[in-house]
């Protein structure tokens, strides 16, 4: 057996220590060790995007990554963003618009959502799309989602004038 | 389905990843940005001894410029590339390849190291560098080795790195005024694999190309640089000479058949390409049309 | 105002505090939107174990001997198991049903035993502390096999030369049904153009994100199973659950929580979901089981896969005068159970023509045994087929007789002043609007203006087409679907309310939620019909010990069924609670009336809260009048009896480019106008239709389960197996027509299948509307860059 070994790092403005085997991905990480459960493993194999997360301000898939990998990293998962209240009206904007069915999809959808809008505040319909399109929902048809982060983006500009 | 298990290394300094590789050889793989190398072993398709992670080596995550020499760090994130002044001022063919690699979520880890070293076939970033003449800088136990990039890829997932070698940065040489660029490629969906693609770098004088670099892709088990543009320089191109250079391509490509595209559909697309990519760089609408290729 | 809720003028469904026919943001969405919901895949058991099941390689082949010595040695490795020893616990099953005439299907074990009939068919389980140390000693379970000839294509299953893959069943022909209305002969013999083709579908996959999840839960201390399964049929599962392991159905418990998509996929149970259960009563602790993607496509049903010749006969009128079909369809090697794998080849035959006067029909549909991963239904079951043969001959026709494709739908779809009337296969049609729903579609899209756009752009060589595609949908099925074939699958429902102690209303429903909405639908019936905000209002789903027996989701019938239910179940409730409010005010119950929680009297003036009023009842109930026993719950069950179905319509329309150089085809834009009778919540409906709309985009472009000849699905991942993403997904518009059912008070009929049965049709007809210049026709999907550069002669 191959000996766990200690990391540490930033979970949602928590300091963690722990001890993984080499080959535990980030995603079972968080789920599994730090019951962390609204980042969702759909594939495996990084083409699903369920398990987004942010490291260190960046949108990763999680199962594509090594716990260990994250050593001394941040790591932000959907319950962080929803507790800092930094995607509060995104939440809203999709209940509203009933952006989720299942919601298997949508923390994910919402960390690449939020990851868009952080690095353009005006994006067109297009743009939202191709942001999204490595992240697959099977309910929604996705048309919801678009909607729902357009009017997120007219309320941010609003806001800001 | 989980990794299997395997031991683990960190390594901080190149000399230290070497080291390392040398006592392990091809018993171990090199973690960069994983992006290739989770999914297999998330698949369970390899299972090697020892994982060396890279990722900690502080000199590997550079782009820097001296004298127009662009040099890229082998941990270059696919997203430092994509927003890099450096880059879209001195290889902007990168930046353009870039926005067709995967998903964002992907481009933040991915580095261009482990998309050269990985050299999968359908991958744009190979074929780029195939374009763009640069050189893959390798150390190993006996320190540097230089390999141009047409020589560096040898087949599918084949480079020229030996298990005890370390890809560490690429250099990219200096762009001439008047430079140009082409890239396309053709995928069912935004982000796949393509079925076809084509990384082109030209010098224009007037109305002819001075030189033509046409690096295709997913259209063999490497990148090609394909000799069919030597159809097409020093004169004004004409539709003869177009088709010329289209079917002069056929005999340089061996593509593979895959559930996507057949040998004869791939051979089609990058006769597609090429000509897209002689009407772009020339400003010449009037050749696509008329070419049957 | 609704038939039946005149009594008294303020307590209709459609007076002003009524969420009926208003967008009402689901309740309870912040849990899934912060990540804090619960999936099976995040359910963790005291002492449970994971399994991960050794899956057949090859398409069919002998278990020639199992050796799982090493495996059993493994660290974390608690138990290493194969089919015959799991036998003992849980019972064979065979899928078939006798309503659907001469299918026949052979015995299948939760693990199979001696023979393994496709690719993915698990021969042997190991059970482990975690999931990754039971993957790691699932690869030292040594399979010693025998390769046997398998059956792949379709076309030649039924071929002497074929080897029957169930010999005791004499051959592999699954099913067959044949048709035959009106006088077919003479119908084509009248036609002035006859169009023959052959249609393909591929075969595709839910894909559901979460893959199928399971933790069954055997308490040997109270001799109960919990099942905690993302299903879309608890009642059903605790049946089969109970019946092959041997238990009562008051033994066993299912709970359906959160689910990450169903689609039909997770209507069925699954035998390796019946090993979990089998192995927790077994090792007498949890067991969790969730399907790793790879296994995913291998094992979850897959659907479509048809192969279907049709011709039709028009005349230069454009009148269609006769449709025929000879469908073939291969299910794998067994039919699904309980449902059974005929179900989507029956719909297929009786769905063909469906929207259309014409009384002349022939039809031939054939399902046949192979060695795949086994077919049933999922979402649109038999209409994406049948809607693509239809209006793929239909437009065909139009074709063949230089008419417009909107003309000649308007020249043979049933009149809306027709019925009720009967399609030539017996379908009983309530009330249907194909002419109204497409004049609606053709001012949605302006038709002509698209037209013109078309010819201005094809001079400078770009290709757009337009596909239209009319269709109707089987919704509120009654007992015909399943109840009397023998299946116990409850096709009534149940749901209950009652009024707790603080004057909220709790609410209990045999329905499940998979993110259709099913609880927001239910809590704005027993809202508006009670009288209270739908804050006030809890509903429970998903869980065998509380709620009502009944069918759960699927088949378009939660609303229909379950929400007319509900509200019988809340006005039970309401005219208790106004009888309650009469004995302590002193009056008659009609002088009253419920408004926003609040008991009002005949002038509109408020009397007594309703946590007053259950204040009374509950606690002080001493102070009623003498022999009053106020009753605060009740409960109503329905099931659709005049009608087998209520049949939907609707009409769909896409606008797309091909790119003839790429073969690639740019889906521009989507228009679907439907009709399911009387709308709850139009936001629900109107993204169950998108939702639809997509999964069938994805059938026409993407999806695509590629089997090799020796049986090997060959992209079993989703790098390979491609599923429709945001970026090549157009922007959905939808309208409506209302064409209430008149068989409930509610009068709505189901919309959860509508948009994926005319989706893929419309693309089909658009890309070969683009295509026209070229006399090109393609009839196969997925409509791949492939096979439309073949089809232009380019590769």
């Amino acid at each position: 057996m191959i000996a766990p070994v200690p990391i540490t790092l930033i979970v949602n403005q928590e300091r963690i220590e722990a001890m993984v085997p080499p080959r535990l991905n980030l995603a079972d990480f968080l789920r599994d060790h730090l019951s962390l459960t609204g980042t969702h493993v759909g594939c495996e194999h990084g083409v699903c995007g369920a398990c987004t997360v942010r490291v260190n301000g960046d949108i990763v898939r999680s199962c594509l990554m090594l716990a260990i990998q994250a050593e001394n990293a941040t790591v932000e998962t959907i319950e962080g963003l929803s507790d800092s209240g930094e995607i509060a009206d995104l939440q809203m904007a999709f209940h509203q618009r009933n952006a989720l069915q299942c919601g298997f999809c949508t923390p994910a959808m919402l960390m690449a959502a939020q990851d868009l809008l952080l690095i353009n505040s005006e994006p067109s319909r297009d743009q939202i799309r191709e942001h999204l399109s490595g992240n697959y929902c099977r309910c929604t048809g996705y048309h919801a989602i678009v909607d729902a982060i357009e009017s997120t983006v007219r309320a941010r500009l609003e806001r800001a004038e | 389905m989980k990794a299997p298990a395997f031991n683990y290394a960190r390594a901080s300094s190149v000399q230290e990843a070497i080291d390392l590789l040398s006592r392990h050889g091809d018993r171990a793989k090199v973690l960069s940005g994983g992006q290739s190398l989770m999914p297999a072993l998330n698949l369970r398709l390899l299972a090697p001894e020892w994982l060396i992670d890279i990722g900690p080596i502080a000199d590997l995550r550079r782009i820097s410029v001296e004298n127009g020499l662009l040099t890229i760090g082998a941990s270059t994130r696919h997203a430092d590339l994509q927003r890099s002044p450096d880059i879209a001022a001195h290889a902007p063919l990168l930046k353009d390849a870039i926005a067709h690699v995967a998903h964002p979520a992907i481009r933040n880890r991915g580095t261009i190291g482990g998309s050269l070293a990985h050299a999968d076939p359908a991958s744009e970033l190979p074929a780029c560098m195939v374009a763009l003449d640069a050189t893959v800088i390798v150390q190993g136990p006996d320190g540097e080795r230089r390999i141009p990039a047409a020589d560096f890829f040898v087949g599918i997932y084949e480079t020229q790195l030996l298990p005890d070698e370390l890809l560490v940065a690429i250099e990219v040489p200096k762009r001439t005024d008047g430079a140009r660029h082409f890239f396309r490629e053709y995928a069912r969906r935004s982000g796949d694999y393509a079925m076809a693609g084509l990384a082109a770098e030209a010098e224009i004088d007037g109305d002819m190309f001075a030189s033509l670099r046409l690096s295709f892709f997913a259209v063999d088990e490497r990148p090609i640089l394909a000799k069919a543009s030597r159809h097409l320089i020093g004169r004004p191109v004409t539709e003869v000479m177009l088709a010329e250079a289209c079917g002069a391509l056929g005999d340089e490509l061996a593509p593979q058949d895959d559930h996507q595209a057949t040998i004869g559909m791939r051979h089609y697309l990058a006769r597609q390409l090429l000509i897209a990519c002689v009407v772009s760089l020339l400003g010449r609408s009037d050749l696509g049309a008329r070419v049957v290729a | 105002m609704m038939p039946g809720m005149e009594g008294a003028g303020l307590s209709s469904l459609d007076r002003p505090n009524s969420y009926i026919g208003k967008v009402v943001p689901r309740p309870n969405m912040a849990r899934l939107l912060e990540g804090r919901g619960q999936y099976v895949s995040d359910v963790a058991l005291p002492r449970m174990v994971h399994a991960v099941f050794v899956r057949s390689p090859h398409a069919h082949a002998r278990i020639a001997s199992i050796d799982v010595s090493v495996a059993k040695a493994m660290p974390g490795v608690i138990a290493v198991m194969a089919g015959a020893e799991l036998a003992n616990v849980v019972s064979p099953w065979v899928g078939v049903l006798s309503h659907l005439k001469g299918l026949k299907s052979a015995p299948q074990h939760a693990i199979a035993v001696d023979r393994a009939c496709w690719q993915g068919e698990a021969v042997a389980v190991v059970l482990a502390i975690s999931r990754v140390l039971a993957e790691d000693a699932a690869e030292h379970v040594a399979v010693e096999y025998e390769p046997l000839p398998a059956v792949i294509n379709t076309r030649t299953a039924l071929d002497p030369a074929t080897p029957v893959i169930h010999p005791e069943l004499g051959d592999n022909l699954a099913f067959e049904r044949k048709i035959d209305a009106g006088a077919v002969a003479a119908a084509f013999e009248r036609s002035d153009k006859i169009v023959d083709v052959e249609f393909v579908f591929g075969r595709h996959t839910g894909v559901t994100l979460e893959p199928r999840s399971i933790v069954a839960d055997w308490n040997a201390g109270d001799r109960r199973m919990t099942v905690y399964l993302g299903n879309q049929a608890p009642h059903m599962v605790q049946n089969i659950v109970a019946k092959h392991l041997d238990l009562e159905e008051s033994q066993v418990r299912v709970l359906c929580k959160d689910v990450g998509g169903s689609f039909g996929l997770k209507v069925h149970i699954y035998a390796d979901e019946m090993a979990v259960c089998g192995l927790s009563k077994l090792l007498r602790r949890p067991v969790k089981f969730v399907a790793d993607r790879v296994e995913s496509f291998n094992t979850d049903i897959h659907a479509r896969d048809h192969i279907c010749r049709g011709r039709i006969g028009v005349s230069h009128d454009g009148t269609i005068n006769v449709f025929e079909i000879d469908d073939l369809t291969g299910v794998g090697p067994y039919s699904m159970y309980p449902r059974t794998s005929a179900v989507e080849a029956n719909q297929v035959i009786i769905l063909i023509g469906g929207p259309y006067t014409t009384p002349n029909y022939k039809g031939r549909t054939r399902v046949v045994f192979q060695n795949k991963n086994v077919m049933s239904q999922y979402r649109g079951v038999g209409h994406p087929i049948a809607c693509s043969i239809t209006e793929g001959l239909v437009d065909l026709a139009a074709q063949a007789i230089g008419m417009d494709p909107v003309e000649i739908r308007r020249r043979n779809l049933v009149r809306d002043d027709a019925y009720p009337c009967d399609s030539p296969t017996g379908l009983k049609f309530e009330s249907l609007s194909h002419h109204a729903s497409l004049d609606k579609l053709v001012a949605m899209m302006r038709y002509g203006d698209l037209r013109a756009e078309q010819t201005q752009l094809r001079k400078e060589g770009i290709y757009r087409g337009i596909g239209i595609a009319s269709f109707i949908e089987v919704t509120n099925p009654g007992a015909a679907f399943y109840g009397v074939g023998g299946a116990r699958i409850s096709s009534q429902d149940g749901v209950a309310v009652r009024l707790d102690a603080a004057g909220a209303v709790i609410c209990q429903t045999s329905v499940t939620e998979q993110g259709q909405g099913s609880e927001s639908m239910t809590a704005q019936i027993v809202a508006s019909a009670i009288g209270v905000s739908m804050e006030k209002v809890r509903v429970i789903l998903g869980d065998t010990d509380n709620t009502p027996y009944g069918g759960g989701t699927w088949a378009s019938r939660g609303t229909g069924i379950a929400g007319e239910a509900a509200l019988q179940a809340a006005k039970v409730l309401r005219g208790n609670i106004l009888a309650t409010a009469a004995a302590i005010l002193q009056g008659k119950p009609d002088d009253f009336d419920i408004i926003d929680g609040m008991i009002v009297d005949a002038h509109g003036q408020q009397r007594i809260e309703l946590n007053e009023l259950a204040r009374i009842a509950y606690f002080r109930p001493d102070t009623l009048p003498p022999g009053f026993q106020p009753e605060l719950m009740a409960t109503r069950h329905y099931v659709p009896r005049q009608y087998p179905f209520a049949f939907t319509n609707g009409v769909q329309a896409s606008w797309l480019e091909v790119d003839v150089i790429t073969g690639k085809v740019k889906l521009l834009k989507h228009w679907v106008v439907e009709d399911c009778g009387t709308i709850i919540n139009p936001q629900l409906v109107d993204e169950q239709i998108r939702g639809g709309v997509v999964q069938g985009l994805g059938a026409a472009l993407f999806e695509h389960c590629i089997y090799d000849e020796s049986g090997q699905l060959t992209n079993a991942n989703m790098a390979d197996y491609l599923v429709p993403m945001a970026a090549e997904m157009p922007d959905i518009e939808v309208g409506h027509q209302v064409s209430p059912t008149l068989e409930t008070e509610l009068g709505a009929k189901g919309a959860g299948e509508a948009g994926a049965a005319g989706a893929a049709a419309c693309v089909s007809n658009a890309v070969n509307d683009a295509l026209s210049p070229f006399g090109v026709t393609i009839t196969e999907i997925p409509l791949t860059p492939k096979l439309i550069l073949t089809a232009l002669g380019r590769i």
